[in-house]
């Protein structure tokens, strides 16, 4: 993540400021997960171990991918609670399709059907100027339920066709599961384009006045749409990677998948309010969620508790953006 | 007698930039003590200092002779001191009556009451607005009345107006200036911020000069001339106010309209421009002058009517369009419209062009944009920190010039104007009116709104005017008289707006 500094600096309030709420806004994130980390050692023997760690990451992946698509749709002050649907979608397309059609050109129709409910949330919110929230509630409905039709509401087997993206989520390169492999590669590229080109300059501006932005002669709507197409096809392949775990398509996986996503991107310290945010934090937000979750399996911390402990942590990563913001004043 | 407010030695820094270093200021009761300065002085970092919004590095601020630590606006405003900031700070979904006694509504609300006492505040003041009218339904003059009725209900000892009239035609800055005499009358002691020495001169007991972040004088209105303020602001007098005055030749037609209408607040505007003329669109706040260039810019769908360029028609549906044809508007409002204020100064400034500065994939190159914007910066004589600086660091009127550098970068042959120098420095607006001036020399066609009449007068070859959606008449230069441009202006709308605040 050599770019991290630049993507941080760009959008950093104000100039070369020694002061406590910058520090708290620039590394905030990073200190939390540091704490966790610590927290963590001290509680288990297994966690700090490698087989551990690569676990943590490997079940970071999917989340990761969501992340790195809501990401980009909380830039521009949107919001995209479908993408645990479309992973669903993206996983039963592709299990569907596969028997017949061999690997490639069922993830590319995988990734295409996430795309596609993507651009029609896009349109609607960016051309229409239907508000974000309500539109991707509906989508996600209908991305349910489109892959409950589609599969009849049963799990589809890949089968034998389905031997490549299984070995993608079991085998390894260089010691490291391709699934990992595969979120850097996302979070790299991710991080490249929202620090050096146009495209992300532009998709942080709409998210900070998006009136400006267009009395300055940017085609708005476009890029508003298109991050929903990047969000949309992002989760289709978090399905595929969800599915590779046990070769088998459902339309159940993905359930409440948006909220970790969203929760990942806050963390991270993005603003709701769109134009604030990178990727690197993100990418630590993921992780502090993954090893959070990791923590607990290891303490054996039942199912309905950790979720009410997921959610402190999401109110203390809140707290501390706002405490960092009452700090710069 | 005993000073209310008392500033000694008011230190602020930003990071690198030292706003304020040292600055002294005091204020009597029932005077109205005008603060002037070029942008960036310092002026605005004071009165949040004053009005515990910053807290300052060094120095004292002391009121009705007790010395403060205010921690945040309510313990100044505890104190008797009110702001009224440029952009007003009202609930714009709330009614008047609400917004004034937002502070301290009772628990129990009795609506008659409250109305009342709205409506007494108000009429105090001299106007009648209705106290259940939604604020955001006003026109921003008698927004203003609301925030200063609302002043007025926390019985503020000291009120400080910060450019009140750079958003008010000029019939309704006469009627601010009055409200202000009126107060001054009861004791309220004024600060007053403006950049239109005309004003100040007539209003002022004292004038406080501030230059780069320190005092640089104080002294009687009586003893001073508007030259000898100038000198201290700029540190030299102002020969050509109006710029140099280059040679310029009008060629061919750059843009020209038939009939443009938006099926409300426009009723078929026609009017043409030719290359390297400078036009004035004058008339009232209200007019339609800023829809109407919002429409050529296609900012706003017109509903019928013909736009051409250099002698074609063109269809232009969205900004997007008019940039790609050449155009380039400076909206009037920078904040909402002109700027991502928290983006760098040099994202800003390129954002309306920034194809040569992008390769084939799409990133931008940085270095190139980097020099891009120095020379936009040098040319504008920017003052800023670091251009990588988010435009929010800046004054308001080094903001404009921001603005204005986009579209310098843009290039179009034709630039439209909303307001050029709104909150603009008597210096900096001199360079601006050169800069103008020179773009039309290099064959540009220029059209320029402005609420100031002095300032068509001084910049432009030809004004149009418009009155309630038509365009009423042209004045060209041997008629430039503020009678003959009022009379085009205004005719029949002075009953029209009558009308309307009752
Ligand atoms: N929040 C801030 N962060 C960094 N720099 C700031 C901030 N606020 C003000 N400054 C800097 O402090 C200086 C004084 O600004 P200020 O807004 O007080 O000027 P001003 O006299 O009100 O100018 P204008 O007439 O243009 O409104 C400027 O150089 C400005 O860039
Ligand atoms: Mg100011």
């Amino acid at each position: 993540m050599g770019n991290a500094v630049a993507d941080i600096t760009e959008t950093a309030p104000r100039s070369s400021q020694f002061n406590i709420g910058n520090i708290m806004h620039r590394y905030g994130t990073v200190a939390i997960l540091v704490a966790l980390l610590i927290v963590a050692t001290s509680m288990s023997d297994v966690f700090l171990t490698e087989r551990n760690l690569i676990n943590v990451l490997r079940q970071s992946a999917g989340t990761s991918l969501m992340a790195v698509g809501m990401l980009f749709v909380i830039l521009t002050r949107g919001i995209d609670l479908s993408v645990g649907s479309i992973a669903a979608l993206g996983s039963i397309v592709c299990a569907i399709l596969i028997q017949q059609y061999g690997a490639g050109l069922s993830i590319g129709a995988a990734l295409a059907a996430g795309g596609a409910c993507g651009l029609v949330s896009g349109v609607l919110i960016a051309f229409l100027k239907l508000p974000p929230f309500v539109t991707t509630l509906a989508m996600m409905t209908v991305a349910r339920g489109l892959s409950l039709i589609v599969s009849a509401g049963q799990p589809i087997q890949m089968g034998d066709a389905g031997m490549l993206i299984v070995d993608f989520g079991s085998l390894s390169f260089a010691g490291i599961p391709y699934p990992v492999w595969l979120m850097a590669v996302v979070f790299v590229i991710a991080g490249i384009v929202l620090t050096f080109t146009r495209f992300g300059r532009l998709v942080k501006a709409i998210g900070s006045n998006i009136e400006a932005v267009r009395l300055s002669g940017i085609p708005v709507a476009f890029y508003t749409t298109s991050v929903y197409v990047i969000s949309g096809v992002l989760a289709a392949a978090a399905g595929i990677v969800s599915t590779s775990r046990t070769g088998i398509g459902s339309a159940n996986i993905g359930v409440g998948a948006e909220l970790d996503a969203i929760a990942a991107v806050v963390i991270g310290g993005a603003s709701l309010m769109g134009g604030r945010g990178g990727v690197f934090n993100t990418f630590i937000g993921v992780i502090v969620l993954g090893i959070i979750a990791n923590m607990m399996n290891l303490a054996r911390v039942p199912g309905y508790h950790q979720q009410v402990f997921m959610g402190c942590i999401i109110i203390g990563a809140m707290l501390l953006q706002y405490a960092s913001n009452w700090f710069r004043r | 007698m005993e000073n209310l407010v008392e500033l000694s030695g008011i230190r602020k820094s930003f990071g690198g930039v030292r706003a304020l270093q040292g600055v002294d200021f005091s204020l009597r009761p029932g005077e109205v003590h005008a603060l002037l300065g070029e942008n960036g002085a310092g002026k605005s970092t004071l009165m949040r200092v004053l009005g515990g919004e910053y807290v300052a590095d060094a120095g004292t601020v002391t009121v009705s002779g007790e010395q403060q630590q205010f921690r945040g606006p309510m313990d100044a405003l505890e104190k008797g001191i009110a702001i009224i900031h440029q952009e007003m700070a009202l609930a714009t979904d709330l009614t008047v009556a609400e917004n004034i006694f937002l502070a301290k509504i009772p628990s129990l609300i009795s609506w008659s009451d409250l109305n009342r006492r709205a409506r007494e505040l108000i009429s105090s003041l001299g106007f009648a607005i209705s106290p259940s009218a939604t604020v955001g339904d006003l026109s921003v003059a008698h927004q203003q009345v609301v925030e200063i009725a609302k002043a007025l209900s926390r019985n503020a000892a000291v009120m400080v107006f910060d450019e009140p009239t750079a958003v008010l035609s000029a019939r309704d800055a006469e009627r601010l200036l009055d409200i202000i005499a009126t107060l001054r009358e009861r004791g309220v002691g004024i600060i007053y911020i403006s950049h239109r020495l005309d004003e100040v001169f007539r209003i002022a007991d004292r004038i406080t000069v501030m230059k780069d972040g320190s005092s640089v004088a104080t002294v009687e209105r009586m003893d001073v001339e508007i030259d000898d303020v100038i000198r201290m602001m700029v540190g030299r007098s102002l020969k050509a106010l109006f710029g140099e005055d280059v040679e310029r030749k009008a060629g061919d037609e750059v843009l020209r309209i038939e009939n443009l209408s938006d099926g409300a607040r426009i009723k078929g505007a026609s009017l043409s421009i030719r290359a390297g003329e400078i036009v004035g669109l004058g008339g009232l706040v209200g007019a339609g002058r800023t829809e109407l260039v919002r429409m050529i810019f296609g900012a706003e769908r017109a509903l019928s009517g013909k736009i051409f360029l250099r002698g074609r028609e063109v269809k232009i549906r969205s900004p997007r369009h008019a940039v790609k044809a050449g155009i380039g508007l400076v909206p009037e409002s920078r904040k909402e419209q002109g700027l991502v204020l928290d983006f760098p100064i040099r994202v800003n400034a390129t954002m309306a062009r920034l194809s040569p500065l992008v390769n084939a994939l799409g990133f931008v190159r940085r270095s190139k944009e980097m020099s891009a914007v120095e020379k936009l910066a040098t040319r504008l004589r920017l003052k800023a920190g670091s251009l990588n600086d988010p435009a929010s660091s800046l004054s308001g009127g080094n903001q404009q010039k921001v603005v204005l550098a986009k579209w310098f970068h843009a290039d179009g042959d034709l630039l439209i104007f909303d307001e050029p120098t709104r909150g603009v420095d008597v210096g900096a607006k001199t360079e601006i009116y050169s800069l103008i001036k020179s773009l039309a020399a290099e064959g540009r066609a220029v059209l320029v709104i402005s609420s100031e009449h002095i300032e068509l007068f001084g910049l432009c070859d030809r004004i149009l005017v418009m009155r309630e959606g038509q365009l009423t008449g042209s004045l060209e230069p041997a008629d430039y008289t503020e009678e003959k441009l009022l009379r085009l202006a205004m005719v029949n709308s002075a009953t029209a707006e009558a009308a309307a605040i009752h």
